[in-house]
């Protein structure tokens, strides 16, 4: 067979939101370079279940980078070393023989930990449940072409609602702050003449929801934007910033 | 549910109809001739005497030979549906009649108007009154509980994950269908039924995919109007690309991410609803029964994922949108956690679980790579717009390739065989998922297989970044193609991608009637999870489109004419008898579970039953091979009730255990697939029974006999289901066999 790896993991293990966690290291051989990173966890699962251990609770489904479930912070990376992916696109191939690999769950006081390395980001909904919508019923909109969007918008809609909710940005923040993840949402709708109606309400209403759930400031770092698997642009952080001021100013 | 002699009455009935035709035919005749005759006799003396007196000869005869090919038609009509009536009778199966499935009269284009003028309404008082539980929020279940609680219903929404926009809808990529037109390119409601109605191999129901497809566009602009930021032309207005099965451009799409986006758009319509507190949103919570008090669904059993508790809700109907079941074949292009409790678990509560043998193989999905594999990763139908699919000409070459000592790119043009355009000349790359599936399996059977295994193929894009030029391909497919890069590790713009056919969707599921009521009262299904729709095969963009349909435009009203009926009915207490019992069962089949403390793990028992499934309920089955499936699933169940081993404890957070709970019932599913497979001796859609082909191996129907949704009845532990039959007598549809050559 091709060549494999022998690894070290420093896990974080955690019983539940009040208890202290600590890290365990654990040793796993035989992994094979085209493996995914979950799966590789899959298999130190597997191997803890037969010595009838508990295995490691973390978040995970969809398994091909877009539901935004997986939430790994790996070497210091919230989803790893590699560029543009998230933790279940993450394959092992990334990593050498040998290697010592830390994982760790989001780290933000909005985002506590259930177990292991699973967290609670209901946070992200409460958030969207504060305008992160536009106020439209089922049944009696117009023409899907009634009203023409110049393509460049749409794209740069669509850019913006490509973010997953996946909360890398609020991981990677030193303030942990969900800013990235609103203002792709506000970007987003602000851009389109469907969700303008509401901008100026949602861009308050929204940075409200955010404050109050204990998520930390911008401070313009850049972290989020470099760590986001879906390369959500922070220019929609200066949209966002534009529509506040621009409410702010109104009131 | 039709009595013997009701079916009796019926079938005298239409043989009286069909005389009575045949006769008023021929009286119409004789009318028709002797008029013509009295006609001519006024004409005796002319010249022209023999003309017209042949004239009216040749008439006759032609008006005789009319009537008695329709004579002929009629009793060949009356002949088979006897002897099927016959034959049901003898083995007495229940038959669910066209009433029993409350589908409305008139003509196909008037029956959903016909329905929504005339069904019962709730006032907005007296909706408030009502609870209405939806398990579920993926596009069919996040789009009702937004709608519902629009309407005024107060609505408690489940989700298995840990928020409803991560819900398996997510990542559909390619798009989603509608009638608009807007290509001008001759689409209509009619063809976009039509279509769906062929692509589904003439295993659907009629009157619910005309519905579909009528629906289809108020989608289109919902979903717009939402802010969903579908693809749009340089005028600004909205884009097409075409799918499988179709000849028009018709499908919707927001880059390689319509179901993410569609699904962010319901959800934020769901999140909106929240925010007002007419949804109650449960996360991180997993159905675990249905609670029917005097025959009807009034709530659910759930279990609290991050406690381990369960908890009893109450609600005046339940509606369920839980996806499908392919997760029974270990691995498929589902998401982990997507399973098929719930639709058992209505099954066990006296709802039919119909056509479940009728799942869908993606003929698009990165090929299997090791044994430590826990999903597969489906490329975009889409992909096959611009990608041509093709194995080596020669064996020799495809040998060489298996053994890593020749390049695809390193093969001429002619010694590539693109054997879809070859084999299908007018649909080509573009013929339905099940058609290209068991074309690549071929292929691969046949030897000409590529990649380590054997078992893949390749998608081509080459010839569209010479035409159109790599920008336009990144364009198009920027993010799959980025999707295959860091699986394989391979470039696809630089060399064809690799392909295999995998699990992908499943068209059965809980049988609904027109109204998306299961057999039991007051319980619905919607989505992937009911069997409505799709027939023996989902054309691409439908599941989207059927999702939403369900959940925005149909359930809403349906449900209504069920909720109008519950205005008097108080909230019922969860303390109730049947709450406490059904809390009781699922607490000691968790118990019993937690007790075994067996040898093996739960993936590994999945991983076998997976297997079972791939190798005999897969893309070809055979009598035989299904019959060795039920005893092997048989020897798997006995297996997990005797020696899986959970960890941990059924208090708290245990992923485990939640897994074996789901297992447990794919070992149902695994069982009801393989016995609906058995019973249908033909080939339709995505079942493909092997002695049922044609000469050149396309699937062969058998109308005469097959021509019926199989519904399975639990009839308790142990016990095997009873066959209850819904005819599909097609009314507006001539039935041929499918044909994408020409």
């Amino acid at each position: 067979m091709e060549k494999v790896l022998n690894l070290t993991l420093k896990v974080w293990r955690q019983n539940g939101p009040k208890v202290k966690g600590a890290f365990e290291t654990y040793k796993l051989d035989g992994i094979s370079p085209d493996c995914s990173f979950l799966e590789m966890m899959d298999i130190l699962n597997e191997k803890l279940i037969s010595e009838h251990k508990e295995p490691v609770a973390f978040d995970h489904d969809c398994r091909e980078g877009i539901c935004g479930m997986c939430s790994m912070y790996i070497n210091g990376h919230p989803h790893g070393p590699d560029g543009e992916i998230t933790t279940c696109q993450l394959h092992m191939r990334n990593f050498k023989d040998g290697a010592t690999i830390t994982i760790e769950p989001w780290r933000s006081a909005a985002f506590p930990v259930i177990k292991d390395l699973m967290v609670d980001r209901g946070a992200f909904d409460k958030i969207i449940q504060a305008g992160g919508y536009v106020s439209v019923n089922t049944g009696g909109v117009p023409d899907g072409n009634a009203i023409p969007i110049p393509k460049p918008a749409a794209d740069e809609a669509m850019d913006a609602a490509s973010c997953i909710g996946c909360g890398a940005c609020v991981a990677a923040c030193k303030n942990g702050s969900a800013m990235l993840f609103l203002s792709a949402k506000v970007s987003q709708l602000a851009l389109l003449p469907q969700g303008r109606v509401e901008a100026a309400h949602r861009a308050k209403a929204m940075l409200a929801k955010m404050d109050e759930l204990g998520f930390g400031n911008c401070t313009n770092t850049g972290a989020c934007e470099a760590e986001c698997p879906k390369n959500v642009s922070i220019s929609h952080i200066a949209r966002l910033n534009r529509e506040f001021i621009s409410a702010k100013f109104k009131d | 549910m039709a009595k013997k002699e009701d079916i009796f009455d019926k079938a005298k009935e239409a043989v009286n109809k069909a005389a009575e035709v045949i006769k008023d035919t021929a009286e119409d005749l004789v009318e028709n001739v002797q008029e013509l005759v009295e006609d001519v006799k006024d004409f005796i003396e002319d010249d022209k005497t023999k003309q017209v007196v042949a004239s009216v000869k040749n008439a006759g005869e032609k008006i005789a030979q009319t009537a008695k090919e329709s004579a002929a038609n009629v009793s060949e009509t009356i002949k088979t549906t006897t002897q099927r009536v016959v034959a049901d009778v003898k083995n007495d199966t229940k038959i669910i009649t066209r009433k029993d499935a409350k589908i409305p009269e008139g003509p196909l284009a008037e029956k959903w108007s016909n329905y929504k003028a005339h069904q019962k309404l709730v006032n907005p008082a007296n909706k408030r009154r009502l609870d209405v539980i939806v398990v579920g929020t993926g596009l069919a279940g996040a789009s009702a509980a937004a709608s519902l609680a629009e309407m005024g219903f107060n609505v408690l929404n489940f989700c298995i994950q840990d928020s409803p926009r991560r819900a398996h809808s997510i990542a559909a990529q390619g798009g989603i269908n509608a009638a608009k037109n807007y290509p001008n390119d001759g689409d209509s409601v009619y063809r976009l039924f039509y279509d769906t109605i062929k692509g589904g191999d003439y295993r659907a129901r009629e009157a619910n995919v005309y519905r579909l497809a009528e629906v289809s566009n108020n989608i289109i602009d919902q979903c717009v109007a939402q802010g969903v930021p579908f693809a749009r032309d340089y005028g600004g207005l909205l884009d097409n690309r075409s799918f499988g099965g179709a000849q028009v451009s018709r499908t919707f799409y927001a880059k390689g991410q319509t179901g993410q986006q569609l699904l962010l758009g319901a959800y934020s319509a769901l999140s909106r609803q929240v925010g007002k507190g007419t949804v109650k949103l449960y996360v991180r919570y997993e159905m675990l029964d249905v609670v029917v008090i005097d025959g009807r669904a009034r709530g659910i059993i759930a279990r609290n994922l991050v406690t381990g508790k369960t908890e009893r809700f109450f609600a005046h109907a339940v509606v369920v949108g839980t996806g499908g079941y392919g997760n029974a074949f270990f691995l498929s292009t589902n998401a982990m956690t997507s399973n098929g409790s719930a639709a058992i678990q209505m099954y066990k509560k006296g709802a039919y679980f119909a056509n479940p043998a009728y799942a869908q193989i993606h003929p698009t999905c990165i090929p299997v790579h090791g044994d430590y594999q826990s999903k597969l990763t489906l490329m975009s139908e889409s992909l096959r717009n611009d990608g041509r699919i093709w194995v080596p000409k020669k064996k020799e070459d495809a040998e060489a390739i298996r053994a890593g000592k020749l390049k695809p790119t390193d093969l001429k043009e002619e010694d590539r065989d693109y054997y879809l355009e070859r084999r299908y000349p007018a649909f080509g790359n573009l013929v339905p998922r099940d058609v290209a599936s068991r074309a690549a399996k071929e292929r691969c059977d046949a030897g000409f297989g590529v990649g380590n295994t054997g078992l893949a193929v390749y998608l081509d894009f080459s010839e569209a970044i010479n035409r159109l030029g790599e920008n336009v391909v990144r364009a198009r497919y920027g993010n799959l193609f980025q999707m295959y890069e860091k699986i394989v590790d391979d470039n696809p713009y630089k060399t064809p991608m690799m392909i295999y056919p995998a699990i992908h969707y499943t068209m059965g599921g809980i049988w609904v009637d027109y109204e998306l009521q299961t057999s039991v009262k007051g319980l619905f299904c919607i989505g992937e999870a009911n069997f409505s729709d799709h027939g023996a095969n989902r054309l691409g963009a439908s599941a989207l489109m059927q999702g939403l349909a369900d959940g925005y435009f149909v359930l809403p009203y349906t449900i209504q004419n069920y909720l109008a009926d519950q205005i008097q009915v108080p909230r019922i207490s969860t303390d109730r008898e049947e709450f406490e019992q059904a809390e009781k069962a699922i607490n000691e089949r968790i118990a019993k579970i937690m007790s075994i403390q067996g040898k093996y793990s739960v993936d590994h028992i999945h991983r076998e039953l997976g297997l079972v499934m791939w190798d005999y309920v897969g893309m070809g089955r055979t009598a035989e091979g299904l019959k060795i499936a039920l005893e092997k699933i048989q020897a798997i169940r006995n297996e997990f009730w005797t020696n899986v081993y959970v960890p941990g404890k059924s208090e708290g957070l245990n992923v485990e255990l939640e897994k074996a709970l789901r297992l447990a019932d794919f070992i149902e599913i695994g069982e009801l697939m393989a016995r609906d497979a058995l019973l249908r001796e033909e080939s339709c859609g995505g079942h493909f029974r092997e002695e049922y082909q044609t000469p050149e191996g396309e699937a062969l129907r058998n109308d005469e006999k097959f021509s019926f949704v199989s519904c399975w009845k639990y009839t308790g532990e142990g016990s095997e289901p009873e066959l209850v039959k819904e005819p599909l007598d097609y009314e507006f549809i001539v039935r041929q066999q499918r044909n994408y050559k020409a």
